[in-house]
């Protein structure tokens, strides 16, 4: 597993890849936090990294496709994925190591975020007045929620050897599992605790709810288990074609 | 050593290996021929384990690919058929990557002895995609010999080199051969009697020949070829089919290409016929049937078949 791992890590930092998926994330979520009026933490006068956990798993909608269309899409395209289900590697770690590296170079982009972070924490008033709960909490759930985006976007690259397919059909699944469980809940057609149930199957909520800083371990099962989900289909979609 | 046995792979209502038997001992050249579509790189596949038989064992070095599929692929170099490579990679890089998989001991010397064997000495520091296919094809070979396995299975390992370059592959594969168990497929014939101890040949996913190269030439003994070639169109090429133990002529303007199944020499009842009716020979030669006859009448029956 490890190999597949080191060798998806170098392909990202031998590409522009890597650098682009960073860059990227930080422009937006900077420009958002510091200097647009409407979501800057400077005009709104309270210590918060709202405007970040906010906007970030929008980004990551777009972001995380990206990155893991290739996994499975250019390795059928290019034949390559003969070569590795004829060495002595198992399935699942092939499937593991990648899915591992996608994590990494999306939480990769994260760390840099840090510094938004100790900003914030010396712009208060008095210095470190912060809700640092709710942060830890956020940045928790921001990392399930990227672990669940790259699972649900490396199952796009397993169904398909095009990369904009790939690209598009993530983005896709990403957005009705993230967002559209919670329009659907709000449509008056659904009643009494049917509502709340069709919520709690999108991401969004669960997300929400450790942003708040309580980690629930109902919350974490839920993403474990929607990543368990995504990894073992794209599995069992790659090695049917056995 | 590779032992298959009633090997058996369908694509929906098509069945492109049919229970196909067959074995490789170490020390063998095995080639593998068949026309295009005939399922030589379907069966190479199922042995490298990529594809997943529907009947059928395939047994690697004693180790079924089913029960014991990676112990069996540590076994195993693999050229598949389109030489699949990641562009984006450096000779060397995609050498380590693939030395690490199979978890080589001594790394930096098993790749730099591929690399000498394989000729890629100026071309490891160059990244895969600027290679041309000659080179990639090279590298596709170094990837296959990097754990020194010992069964070789090549697909296809000649296509896209020039002449030089065929010769060095021809004689890394006949040195390999000595110690390994090499199936290699091929379209080019002269490749498969110069390398080859054993032949299989499979058409529409049967074998239709499983013989060493000297008794599949003995399948067509008594099998000849004569050339004969006419100074103009002034002879009757029905006359000549009168001669007995004549087969068959195919005609080329004034060439007559005469099949045989005479234990003699035709030659001389030829060419007193010939004489008789004053038709010029210009050319006259006794070809003995190759492989690529063979080939052909095997692959040919069967479809008529």
């Amino acid at each position: 597993m490890l190999s597949i791992f080191w060798k998806e890590i170098n392909a990202f930092f031998s590409s522009l890849i890597a650098y682009l998926v960073v860059a990227v994330f930080l422009v937006l979520t900077g420009l958002f936090m510091w200097v647009f009026t409407d979501s800057s933490i400077i005009d709104f006068n309270y210590a918060s990294m709202d405007p970040l956990f906010s906007l970030a798993p929008f980004i990551f909608l777009f972001l995380i496709p990206a990155v893991t269309m290739r996994s499975f899409a250019e390795e059928k395209q290019r034949g390559t994925i003969e070569f590795l289900f004829t060495k002595p590697l198992s399935d699942y770690h092939i499937i593991l190591g990648k899915y591992f590296a996608n994590l990494c170079l999306v939480l990769f982009a994260l760390i840099p975020t840090l510094i938004y972070f100790y900003s914030v924490y010396q712009l208060g008033s008095p210095k470190g007045n912060l809700d640092i709960g709710a942060i830890v909490g956020s940045y928790i759930g921001l990392m399930f929620l990227a672990a669940s985006f790259v699972a649900i976007g490396m199952f796009a690259s397993a169904l398909t050897d095009n990369q904009i397919v790939a690209f598009i059909l993530g983005a896709f699944l990403c957005f009705v599992l993230f967002m559209a469980f919670g329009y659907l809940a709000d449509m008056p057609v659904f009643i009494g605790n049917i509502d709340s149930f069709i919520e709690k199957v999108g991401i969004e909520s669960h997300y929400n709810a450790m942003s708040k800083g309580a980690i629930d371990t109902r919350d974490v099962i839920y993403f474990i288990g929607l990543i368990v989900v995504f990894v073992t289909a794209s599995y069992t979609i790659v090695t049917s074609k056995k | 050593m590779v032992k298959v046995e009633g090997l058996t792979k369908i694509f929906g209502s098509q069945t492109a290996v049919d229970h196909i038997d067959f074995t490789a001992k170490p020390g063998e050249v095995l080639g593998f021929l068949g026309p295009n579509g005939a399922g030589k790189s379907t069966t190479m596949k199922m042995i490298t384990s990529y594809l997943t038989q529907d009947e059928g064992t395939v047994s690697v070095c004693g180790l079924d690919t089913r029960s014991h599929s990676l112990e069996s692929r540590r076994h195993i170099g693999y050229l598949p058929e389109h030489n699949p490579l990641y562009i984006d990679m450096y000779v060397k890089e995609y050498l380590e990557f693939s030395a690490g998989i199979h978890k080589v001991p001594n790394k930096s010397k098993a790749i730099n002895d591929v690399i000498d064997i394989t000729g890629l000495g100026k071309e490891q520091h160059k990244l895969i995609g600027a290679l041309s296919k000659g080179y990639r094809q090279r590298v596709g070979l170094a990837q296959a010999l990097l754990h020194d396995p010992a069964v070789l299975i090549l697909d296809e390992p000649t296509s896209g080199l020039d002449m030089n370059q065929l010769v060095d592959i021809r004689s890394l594969i006949k040195t390999l051969g000595q110690s390994k168990t090499v199936i290699f497929s091929t379209h080019i014939m002269q490749e498969v009697q110069a390398l080859c101890d054993r032949v299989v040949i499979i058409n529409e996913g049967v074998i239709v020949a499983d013989d060493p190269i000297e008794e599949l030439q003995n399948r067509i003994k008594g099998e000849n070829l004569v050339i004969l070639t006419f100074l103009d169109s002034n002879f009757d090429q029905n006359q000549l089919s009168k001669i007995d133990s004549i087969s068959k002529i195919e005609r080329m303007e004034n060439t007559l290409k005469i099949y045989t199944d005479a234990t003699y020499d035709i030659r001389p009842d030829l060419f007193r016929m010939c004489a008789a009716h004053n038709w010029i020979i210009i050319e006259m030669s006794l070809q003995k049937l190759s492989v690529e006859y063979i080939f052909q009448k095997l692959t040919k029956t069967n479809q008529n078949a």
